[in-house]
């Protein structure tokens, strides 16, 4: 018969250490678990990202409802072991359970230390360990403004960040003059205290909390030097304390922790502790990566699997604060017998420490740049000598100073060392993934294990592992090709198509053997558009290959109904054309009829079985608001009105617009004429920007004013309207035939340079044959929603099937 | 099994899909490359993104809105992203009419049919 094993926690460590005992012993044990929380086990690191709005709640489930009955497990979720009976072998619940067992794990993990203040009972007063935390502070967030939160360390900070995410106002208030004071040293917490305040957070240091203050909801908190600070919301994070009420309780040896030995087993038979409950050689610790290595110890014990037991772990911290790299292990302080190695640049924001000891390096801060995080910490961890290199490991810029690459480093880690913190993934999880499931991309292991699908701070490492078990040849193969579903690159693509003059995907995909033979949502449309601007003839365009706003022609809104901007060439309407879309707006109950930042018309909340109605009865073209294509050309006044004006910057809008409207392009295109220098169009942040002189035009090449931010290069500059169109449509042709699928133009001239840009479109003749190549391209273009209108068949698929309401049989 | 009519084989495109309402639920019905034809809830479990305008690959489809891929054979989301929907069974008769069985099949119990 199958042993009894009961488990009391169902949190980060136990189910962690379930996971591997069921790998080793699928069979051995029944198996169940109590937790108080009323969830499945879930990512309690992510909590922080959850509260920040990066991830959402369901996304850091790590094992769902399902994994628990697919194992066999039984799960009382929303049940409190309240009492332990290590004779008779049975725990009992607040809910009246009692449940006997074999072997008995207690992975209760820690309480969140709430300070004795009076009025610390009061409503919105809590503290940031679970769900419901984070619950209550996303619900308060709409509906109150001020937040304090007390502790200036690694959890009230990423707390207090997430707030600011919340639109909260917050201060930060801390006991000592710096923060995270057990992490950093004084340089690193000023830095890091002058970035966070510079995100809009307030801090109030030195400050010792008396009281709260309130009647029944918080209204502040009162300082012991007679000060106050307003709050709507306190969030207490200054520490946690290990949860060993029931352990005591029953009578176990416990000191801060359950008191267990390095096979995890507490002084009572058949009882075992792990997690933030457990203490283990005087040291119970509060961070996940120890937990998975006492996990995986605990898993052989119960497997009856060899293991010589757990040895201690060294800890790294990290801040999950985003814009923030900072990175602390070890001892960081400075002493009487050991010496460092600084590096300090506060105008970069940059701040390096490396503690040396006895020739070892014993602990590091980095503030601002962290890339040497991983290798420092493994010289920390592994204890290596360093004497007579010491300054190398962080100011040597040859490599072989460069300290150890992270293969070296992968290849130095033991099997059962986590190299992904959040999701803990270990070594050999990864090895695994590579050996037998013939995972070959940092994106595969992703996929199979969820290696550096957290954080994203051990894709180094991932990618070290790779190239360490494949071997030097094996990393050509694991070359990042354009999506998933090959190794190729876009050249490579792009030359086959020309050389082998492939015209379809599906031959593509065919003769350069895609792994995976129909494509995927990221290679169909970037092959689809290659392939029409190789064989803008011969390529019949794959409908079924568009993203959808490109293939219903508008963009698809959130609830799935579509927003549709016609056409308003350089910004300019007549009366006319405004009262047509007015009415078309009330026919068709739009429900927003807004001015884009593109300038022009649009109408939101669009059925899209009215589409092609909406479409026909406008009358006007398509503004391909949607498209990697041309969107506006944006314009300001211009000579015709203005009194600085120089030249007709509308003309010149209208004219390109009108030339180069339709036009496919690798990602979207927007164009700008400004009538002078004064620039009111804004022609110097877009892909196309065209700026009067007196005498001429200016152009521009490679702005952008979205995500980031780029001022556009100079490309030329020009006599006549005429020059203005030549140099733009070859300007265009070359981008068309040369970038990278979905890569704007700001992007693509930061990778090959304005210089090899400019050197392309010197000759004439070069820029009439890029000129001409386009025009064809053009010419072979209509207006997709005239198309639609015109053509039946093309409408059928915006229509709904009709339910034919007689049953089949 | 209780069978209703939804329109005929030719009127979907190949490797694309079309939407049939059914007592009060909107299906998204697909035509694969293979020429079979596969039927699902319309409703991308993740934030209810409409299945029926996503790229299709072989029996899976890829949701418009944020990229996840659902395989309509069973209904489940892949790896790493979690979840499932409601598949429907779908016969062609031999004068080409669809016959799509309205009651959903869940091919995972922790799946609700909405
Ligand atoms: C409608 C409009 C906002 C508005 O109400 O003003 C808009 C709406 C959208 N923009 Fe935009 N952008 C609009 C002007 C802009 C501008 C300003 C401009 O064009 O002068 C910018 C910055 C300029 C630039 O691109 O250089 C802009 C930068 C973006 C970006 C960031 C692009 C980048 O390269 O960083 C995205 C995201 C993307 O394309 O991946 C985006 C994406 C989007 C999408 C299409 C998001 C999507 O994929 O669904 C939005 C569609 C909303 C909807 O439901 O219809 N939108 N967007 C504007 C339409 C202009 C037009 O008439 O065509
Ligand atoms: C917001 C936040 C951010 C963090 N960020 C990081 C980070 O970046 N890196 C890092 O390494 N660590 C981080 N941590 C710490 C990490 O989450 C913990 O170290 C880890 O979760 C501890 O795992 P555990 O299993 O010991 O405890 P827990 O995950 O807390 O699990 C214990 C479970 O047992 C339950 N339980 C307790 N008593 C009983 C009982 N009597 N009966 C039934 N159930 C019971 C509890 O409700 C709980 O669900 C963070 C923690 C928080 C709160
Ligand atoms: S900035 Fe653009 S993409 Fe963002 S919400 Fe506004 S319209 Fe949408
Ligand atoms: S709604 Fe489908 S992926 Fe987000």
């Amino acid at each position: 018969m199958k042993k009894k094993l009961v488990m009391v926690g169902n949190g980060m460590a136990g189910v962690a250490s379930i996971e591997h005992l069921l790998k080793l012993a699928p069979q051995k044990y029944d198996i169940t678990i109590f937790g108080s929380e009323p969830h499945p086990n879930y990512n309690r690191i992510m909590l922080s990202s959850v509260l920040a709005g990066d991830t959402e709640m369901k996304d850091i489930v790590l094992n769902d409802w399902n994994w628990y009955k697919e194992n066999n497990i039984t799960l009382h979720a929303g049940h409190t072991v309240n009492q332990i009976d290590t004779k008779n072998k049975t725990v009992s619940t607040d809910t009246g359970m009692t449940e006997s067992y074999d072997e008995l794990i207690l992975a209760t993990g820690s309480l969140p230390f709430m300070l004795p203040l009076p009025g610390a009972d009061k409503e919105g007063v809590i503290a940031f360990r679970d769900i419901h935390d984070c619950e209550t502070m996303i619900e308060t967030a709409k509906q109150y403004r001020k937040a304090v939160v007390i502790g200036g360390g690694l959890l009230g900070l990423e707390a207090a960040r997430g707030l600011l995410n919340l639109n909260m106002d917050v201060s930060v208030v801390h006991i000592y003059k710096h923060l995270m004071e057990r992490q950093l040293d004084q340089t690193a917490a000023i830095m890091l205290q002058r970035e966070l305040e510079s995100q809009g957070m307030k801090f109030l240091l030195e400050k010792n909390s008396d009281s709260i203050t309130g009647k029944q909801r918080v209204t502040g908190l009162k300082f012991d030097d007679g000060t106050w600070a307003e709050a709507d919301l306190i969030v207490m994070a200054v520490g946690i304390r290990p949860n060993i009420g029931l352990a005591k309780e029953a009578g176990m040896e416990v000191n801060r922790g359950i008191v267990v030995n390095d096979f995890l087993e507490t002084s009572f038979p058949n009882v075992y502790a792990i997690g933030e409950c457990a203490e283990h050689r005087g040291i119970a610790y509060g961070l996940v990566a120890p937990l998975y290595e006492q996990g995986a110890v605990l898993a052989k014990r119960l497997a009856g699997t060899e293991t010589d037991g757990y040895h201690g772990s060294v800890t790294s911290t990290k801040l999950k604060v985003s814009g923030v790299n900072v990175f602390s292990a070890g001892q960081f302080a400075d002493d009487v017998n050991s010496r460092s190695i600084r590096v300090q640049d506060d105008f970069n924001g940059i701040y390096k420490k490396v503690v040396i000891k006895n020739g070892r390096v014993i602990g590091s801060v980095l503030f601002g740049d962290t890339s040497d995080s991983s290798s420092i910490f493994s010289m920390i961890r592994n204890g290596d000598d360093v004497t007579g290199k010491e300054k190398e490991i962080l100011l040597a810029d040859d490599a072989s100073g460069k300290g150890k690459s992270d293969v070296e480093l992968v290849a130095a880690m033991s099997d059962d060392e986590i190299v992904c913190g959040c999701n803990g993934v270990s070594k050999s999880d990864i090895v695994a993934a590579i050996n037998d499931k013939g995972c070959t991309s940092v994106g595969e292991i992703k996929a199979c294990t969820k290696a550096s699908g957290g954080c994203g701070s051990c894709k180094n490492l991932v990618e070290g592992l790779l190239t360490h078990t494949l071997g030097e040849d094996g990393v050509t193969t694991v070359k990042e090709g354009i999506c998933e579903c090959t190794s190729l690159g876009r050249d490579e693509v792009v030359a086959a198509i020309r050389d082998m003059k492939l015209t379809t995907s599906k031959e593509v995909m065919h003769v350069l053997e895609w792994e995976n033979k129909e494509g995927c949502s990221k290679c169909r449309p970037a092959l689809n558009y290659y392939l029409g601007m190789v064989w803008p003839e011969e390529h019949e365009d794959e409908r079924e290959s568009r993203f959808v706003n490109e293939r219903n022609h508008a963009n698809i809104q959130k609830d799935g109904r579509y927003s549709v901007v016609p056409r308003m060439y350089g910004g300019v309407t007549t009366p006319e054309d405004l009262m047509k879309i007015a009415e078309v707006a009330v026919k068709y109950k739009a429900e927003l009829v807004k001015v884009t930042g593109g300038q022009r018309l649009d109408l939101f909340g669009i059925e899209k079985e009215d589409l092609p109605k909406v479409w026909a009865e406008l009358g006007m073209e398509s503004g391909y608001a949607y498209g990697k294509a041309l969107r506006t050309v944006k314009t300001c006044v211009g000579s015709t009105w203005c009194r600085f004006g120089t030249q007709d910057s509308i003309q010149m809008g209208v004219d390109l617009e009108k030339k180069f409207q339709r036009m496919n392009t690798p990602a979207k295109v927007k164009m700008a004429v400004s009538g002078c220098p004064r620039n009111c169009a804004e022609a110097t942040i877009k892909d196309y920007g065209v700026v009067a002189i007196d005498g001429g035009w200016e152009i521009y090449v490679g702005g952008n004013g979205g995500t980031d931010v780029r001022a556009a290069d100079t490309l030329v500059r020009v006599k006549t309207s005429e020059e203005v169109i030549e140099w733009s449509g070859a300007y265009m042709q070359y981008y068309r035939e040369n970038a990278n699928y979905n890569e704007r133009t700001s992007k693509w001239i930061e990778r090959v340079g304005i210089d090899a840009i400019k050197e392309a479109l010197a000759e004439p003749e070069e820029r009439k044959a890029l000129f001409d190549r386009l025009d064809k391209a053009l010419s072979l273009l209509e207006d997709p929603w005239k198309e639609v209108v015109e053509h039946e068949e093309l409408r059928k698929s915006f229509e709904k099937l009709a339910v034919n309401e007689q049953l089949a049989n | 099994m209780e069978q209703i009519i939804i329109g005929n084989y030719k009127d979907i495109e190949e490797k694309r899909a079309r939407i049939v309402q059914v007592n009060g639920v909107e299906i998204s019905v697909f035509k694969l490359s293979s020429g079979e034809i596969r039927a699902i809830e319309n409703r991308c479990p993740h934030k209810g993104g409409k299945l029926s305008e996503g790229i299709v690959s072989g029996h899976h489809v890829f949701c418009p809105l944020h990229d996840w891929k659902i395989d309509m054979n069973d209904g489940v989301v892949q790896a790493p992203d979690e979840g499932c929907i409601a598949t429907y069974q779908v016969t062609v008769a031999e004068n080409g009419d669809l016959q799509l069985d309205p009651n959903p099949v869940l091919s995972d119990t922790s799946c609700e049919a909405s």
